[in-house]
């Protein structure tokens, strides 16, 4: 055994860590620091615990010289010749609107499961790079959300695939055509859609089928309303789908869902959430959420009390709910702890009739929709916090269903031609089902789609499929709000649209502009064409267009009759991952890169398992997030490894189905059951997403399961380290993120934090300053904050912020300059409250990292700025040593041409530097970056004010994290003014600064968690501080 | 141990040396970057069509702003579209053949390639509409655009010549109505109170002219 092996074994216990815990009742950042292990000490104490070895080889006379000998004799070469001679190149005639060196803003859609999600493009210079929501639009509301953000790097990846295919071979389009248009003369054809919302489609698809006799139209995607629709059916007798209302509810009950972060309307429901959370001095009404939670995600995260349960135990509680309210429901026999939850959560909502609603997650099963939709009936919610609207969707249905019926006529063998469009549901469908097999029997099978991947690989004809932003279409939102889809630039890859194709199919080969507006000219719009036309072009949503709602009466008897029963054995539990969805992000570096929530894992996927979990498998979590036991230690030659664990890989079991994947403990999950997300594995389709993670479809038995009993856990004697970035960049231990109740909150508004505003007045080495006019600063809303990475992203899209792959996310290198650190509170180690907190560069006005730079690159702007000067940078890094925040950035190789992982391909990927955003520095090597507070919007808005000689005014100034963040936990504005709502925000008594006792007097500040548990099962008072 | 290096590698050493003198030698008289060889100045560059500003400007008296019409707008001037060399010039010396480049373009919807004279780092976000607006006259920077055929480079665009300015604005910055004086005298003195007034009335905060992020980001 190594030495450092021995020395880990020590470690405690699990049991011990828990009786540590409860006496010390301290917030934690992982298991690794509740057991103080020295790798956590490292992280603590050092910026980059992976690194600077020193150099312990010694240095002679003979090398010395050779080192230096070269690098003087490459010294002055660069300087002795002229400037470069550039080239303008003006335009003939110049377009309207266009002024150069300004951007352009349009209002489009872009869709997510076939849902729209209303957009308004930054475009430089015929170069879309930025999304931002749009206002207007219903489903963001000018918010975003990360998979939202990084749909623009899809746009230029280099990975897309560039033309016609024919068995793999180059081949012209117009052939395809000839032969596809005689293989649906010849019938027997299918066609397989993703979820389809768009009107045009719509009608297409029905013209389609109208003209080939026997031709059948599939929709199939993983993640769908499939057992929300078989409940609605039941209950409602008829697909209807609710739309919620969360203004209206004082009391939230969420099964299994994670409606905060995912489905269609999630940016909205976030809003509308966190709209009735802001506790001011002056406003304390807030509402309270229940969850039941299988595994963590951001919805357990920001309730205010949790209730850990099997996948296969939700049902139960949601039929003993219903049975409380008195809504067809029955009891069950459930462990005390979960009797008592139900016993609160029935007393709440019964106090609150018609101000309260409760959600099932979409994967929850048929019989918890129904609970749900019963209880909210049976509550007086419907028309309060819940309507119920016709199915947003062309046509609903199981596409689980539909999915087998077309494998079925596949074996049966009336099947001839099958067109997929777009989607990927040779990798998506289940391993169970058996897709690609069935597929591969199909003589004529012809994939429209963005990449040459699983499900292109083996057809007759690959089409090239445009990206949103390149052609036209259309969609509805979850609330049926239809909007025009419009191109932002051409196709860069002779990309064309399911329209376009489908139009062609019916042989007119129109232009998507012609086809949607043709649509749209037979009906939709109101009143004169041209100029309905061109206001829903501007505005990019159709007024009026949302669907009705409906007050359709319910049947509550169904509810029972949906019930399963419950399953034995370990389980596992299904779910789309929240970086990579269904794994259409896998080959996205933004979202590979995107920590993921609650664990900050990046690049692989994880089978999640709860701390008893791991014990039950027989290892003490504690160790093994350092090294598996019986298998090599995974220290490299570079010494230590920081923050990343090196976990076991098992191999899970079910049905005789198999798949290995890294384990990862995560507090928080509920016992007896593991959970595993899609996206990973993924085995073609680009260079991003080989050897990233592992496939889960691989042991879905069915499409409709989500979650099955039965499962063997193996230990296959392997490890893998995963990264995550939850331990790197990790403050000092002071009160950091801090939290309180709101019942503190009423008793006593000011004394909820320890230091209000952080202490002042105390007297300082660095000479004060006076800040007049404009005083830039920030304030961050922690009872709001779902951490959901929305504003990372948007970050990352605004600053060209390089992605740097798993190697070096491993070294503690990721590049994000805002950043969601996590801690776990409270006294339970099994069941911990999770508190997410965002951190950008705190802009202090004594700036510690200035004093230490050699050639001034990091100085003091008069409002107030940290400003970060790149081209003077010389990359000594004493700035970030310094930082007692850890939000700088330091550039170890050329990350910016380095996208993919380990690859510098500057020349293999020119096309990614359209995406840039060219009022940003591309940052090279050897250059440290931070957050500026978006110092190229501030200057933006600064101008445009100046020339009309007038004061910046409040909310001109917005953020790309604030612009991005649904739930607009972040506030930025000019602290000078009274009236800005930051000033407002940061004369709040629960406003306070991170580690005030280093004097920093950071321009960003944050207002302390107020949570609002139920007092029926609040413990002891939790209130106080998490360090 | 065996030796590493031949017996050749000294040589190697001894011309590393001699290449590594030199090399310091040109960053002390070139690397500093100073000269106006390494800047251009004053050479005129060829460019598709001879232009003559001083013929347009002096000669014709055509304003700048009518060709470089982003100028108040947005942070690049612009050099101007084809589009608009053939308002006139569909009209007048329809013929010459100096000329046949822009009548190309035009028809063949394929845009002139321009030299480019002035450039400033990609580093630096210039923004000319707030300079105008502020007062900044186009010559200030530019030199006598007026009295130039082939255009040059007058001014190196160095960080220090800019500051020159964000540093003591009063001196420099001019009239509403001055801004396209060609016999302006800039950097005056004389101007400092009338420029102090200006600088005053157009809300610009000479203590934020030389912050880093105004120009770097």
């Amino acid at each position: 055994m190594p030495e450092e092996l021995k020395e880990q074994a020590k470690c405690l216990s699990l049991d011990e860590l828990r009786k540590k815990l409860k006496s010390e009742g301290k917030g934690w950042r992982g298991l690794e620091e509740l057991a103080e292990t020295e790798g956590f000490q490292e992280l603590l104490n050092r910026e980059f615990p992976r690194q600077a070895a020193p150099w312990t080889g010694g240095v002679n006379r003979r090398t010395f010289l050779k080192f230096m000998g070269a690098s003087v004799a490459l010294a002055g070469l660069a300087a002795c010749r002229p400037q470069r001679i550039d080239k303008i190149v003006p335009y003939v005639k110049v377009p309207e609107n266009v002024v150069p060196g300004l951007p352009v803003y349009y209002a489009t859609s872009l869709t997510l499961g076939g849902y729209a999600l209303g957009s308004v493009i930054e475009s430089h210079d015929g170069r879309p790079t930025k999304i931002e929501g749009n206002e207007k639009h219903p489903a963001t509301l000018g918010s975003s959300s990360a998979m939202h953000q990084a749909m623009i790097l899809d746009l230029y990846d280099p990975d897309r695939s560039k033309g016609v295919l024919n068995a793999g071979r180059p081949a012209a389009m117009d052939t395809f055509y000839k032969v596809a248009r005689a293989a649906v003369a010849e019938g027997g054809v299918r066609i397989l859609t993703e979820t389809v919302t768009s009107p045009t489609l719509g009608a297409l698809l029905e013209e389609f089928l109208g003209k080939s006799p026997g031709a059948k139209w599939h929709q199939f995607e993983p993640i769908n309303r499939d057992n929300e629709i078989k409940a609605a059916e039941a209950v409602f007798g008829a697909p209807l789908q609710p739309v919620y209302n969360f203004a209206n509810a004082d009391v939230i009950v969420s099964l299994d869902s994670d409606f905060l972060c995912e489905g269609p309307g999630a940016i909205r429901y976030a809003r509308q959430f966190s709209d009735g959370r802001r506790v001011r001095r002056d406003s304390m009404h807030m509402n309270r959420m229940y969850a039941v939670v299988v595994a963590p995600n951001n919805t357990s995260a920001a309730a205010d009390s949790r209730l850990r349960a099997k996948g296969s135990e939700v049902e139960q509680i949601a039929l003993a709910i219903a049975g409380g309210i008195g809504a067809g429901g029955a009891g069950a026999n459930l462990a005390g702890e979960a009797t008592k939850f139900i016993d609160a959560v029935v007393a709440d909502l019964n106090e609150h009739r018609g101000r309260c609603v409760v959600v099932a997650g979409a994967h929850a099963s048929p019989a918890t929709h129904a609970a749900a939709f019963a209880i909210n009936q049976a509550l007086g919610s419907v028309g309060a916090t819940v309507n119920y609207i016709d199915a947003v969707e062309v046509r609903a249905e199981s596409q689980a269903e539909s999915l087998a019926a077309l494998i079925a006529d596949i074996e049966e063998g009336v099947v001839s031609s099958v067109f997929i469009f777009g989607g990927n549901p040779v990798y998506t469908a289940s391993g169970g089902s058996r897709f690609g097999d069935a597929l591969a029997k199909v003589p004529f099978t012809v994939r429209l789609g963005m990449y040459d991947d699983e499900t292109s690989d083996g057809r007759s004809w690959h089409i090239p499929m445009a990206h949103e932003l390149e052609a036209w279409g259309d969609a509805r939102s979850f609330d049926g709000t239809a909007s025009i889809i419009q191109p932002l630039i051409e196709p860069l890859y002779d990309g064309i649209s399911a329209i376009e194709l489908l139009d062609g199919l019916l042989g007119r080969r129109r232009e998507g502009y012609d086809i949607v507006r043709s649509q749209w000219q037979r009906g939709g719009l109101s009143g004169e064409f041209e100029a309905a036309w061109k206001l829903a072009l501007n505005d990019g949503v159709i007024e009026g267009s949302a669907s009705a709602a409906k007050s359709p009466a319910a049947s509550m008897s169904a509810v029972v009759g949906l019930a399963k029963r419950p399953l034995g054995g370990t389980e596992v539990n299904f779910r789309p991952d929240p970086t990579l969805y269904d794994g259409r992000f896998a080959n996205n570096g933004w979202m590979q890169e995107c920590p993921r929530p609650v664990t900050r894992v990046v690049w692989d996927n994880v089978i999640h398992i709860s701390p008893a979990m791991a014990e039950t498998l027989g290892w003490n979590p504690v160790r093994t997030m350092w090294f598996h036991p019986d298998s090599e230690p995974v220290y490299g030659n570079e010494g230590r490894h920081g923050g990343e664990a090196g976990v076991p890989i098992y191999q899970i079991e079910v049905d005789g189905m198999k798949v290995e994947g890294p384990v990862w403990v995560t507090p928080g999950h509920a016992d007896g059951c593991v959970t595993v997300t899609f996206g990973g594995g993924r085995r073609r389709g680009g260079e991003i997403l080989k050897d990233v993670g592992f496939d889960a479809n691989a042991i879905r038995s069915s499409n409709e399961v989500w979650t099955v009993g039965g499962a063997k856990l193996t230990d296959t004697g392997k490890s893998l380290i995963v990264a995550s970035t939850q331990l790197h960049h990790t403050m000092d231990d002071r009160e950091l993120v801090q939290t309180s109740t709101l019942e503190a909150f009423e008793h006593d508004p000011e004394h909820v934090t320890a230091h209000p505003h952080g202490p002042q007045e105390e007297m300082s080495m660095y000479p004060e300053r006076k800040w007049d006019g404009n005083k830039w600063g920030m304030s961050i809303d922690n009872s709001v904050c779902i951490g959901c990475n929305a504003c990372v992203v948007a970050c990352q899209s605004e600053n060209n912020i390089p992605v740097v792959g798993k190697d070096d996310v491993l070294r503690g290198r990721e590049m994000h300059w805002i950043r969601i650190d996590r801690y776990f509170h409270g006294p339970s180690l099994d069941d911990p409250e999770t508190l997410q907190m965002p951190v950008p560069c705190m802009q202090c006005e004594q700036a510690p990292c200035e004093v230490v730079c050699p050639v001034a690159a990091t100085v003091h702007g008069v409002e107030g700025l940290n400003d970060m000067v790149y081209n003077r940078c010389v990359g000594t890094r004493y700035c970030a040593n310094n930082c007692p925040y850890k939000v700088r950035r330091f550039n170890f190789y050329h990350y910016a041409d380095n996208y993919r992982n380990n690859m510098p391909s500057p020349e293999d990927a020119p096309v990614l530097k359209l995406l840039n955003n060219p009022d940003v520095t591309v940052r090279g090597r050897g250059v440290m970056e931070k957050c500026t507070y978006c110092v190229q919007r501030i200057n933006e808005a600064r101008k445009t004010a100046k020339k009309q000689n007038r004061a910046v005014e409040d909310g001109e100034i917005v953020t790309a994290c604030q612009a991005a963040c649904p739930t607009q936990a972040i506030m930025f504005g000019n602290m000078n003014d009274p009236e800005a709502k930051v000033t407002k925000l940061k004369a709040e008594p629960h406003d306070y600064s991170l580690l005030p006792e280093l004097n920093t007097r950071p321009r960003t500040t944050y207002l302390v968690r107020i949570t609002n548990p139920s007092p029926a099962l609040a413990g002891p008072a939790e209130a106080g501080e998490a360090h | 141990m065996p030796n590493l290096f031949r017996k050749s590698a000294n040589n190697m050493v001894k011309i590393t040396f001699l290449l590594g003198g030199l090399g310091l030698a040109s960053v002390l008289l070139v690397g500093a970057n100073v000269t106006p060889y390494t800047h251009r100045l004053g050479v005129a560059l060829d460019q598709p069509a001879p232009f003559s500003h001083k013929h347009h400007v002096k000669e014709l008296g055509i304003s700048c702003y009518y060709c470089h019409d982003g100028v108040e707008k947005g942070p690049i001037a612009g050099v101007p579209v084809t589009e608009t060399c053939y308002t006139c010039h569909s009209q007048i010396w329809t013929n010459s053949p100096l000329l046949q480049v822009v009548r190309d373009s035009y028809e063949k919807n394929i845009p002139i390639e321009w030299t480019r004279v002035n450039d400033v780092p990609d580093f630096v976000y210039f923004d000319h509409s707030i300079h105008i607006a502020k007062g900044v006259s186009c010559y200030t920077c530019h030199g006598d655009m007026d009295e130039q055929n082939l255009s040059f480079k007058e001014n190196a665009f160095e960080m220090r010549w800019c500051l020159n300015c964000h540093r003591n604005p009063d001196d420099w910055v001019r009239p509403d109505d001055k801004i396209l004086d060609t016999d302006y005298q800039d950097g005056d003195k004389s101007h400092a109170e009338l420029g102090a007034e200006l600088v005053k009335k157009r809300g610009i905060r000479k203590e934020q002219l030389d912050n880093c992020s105004v120009c770097h980001r």
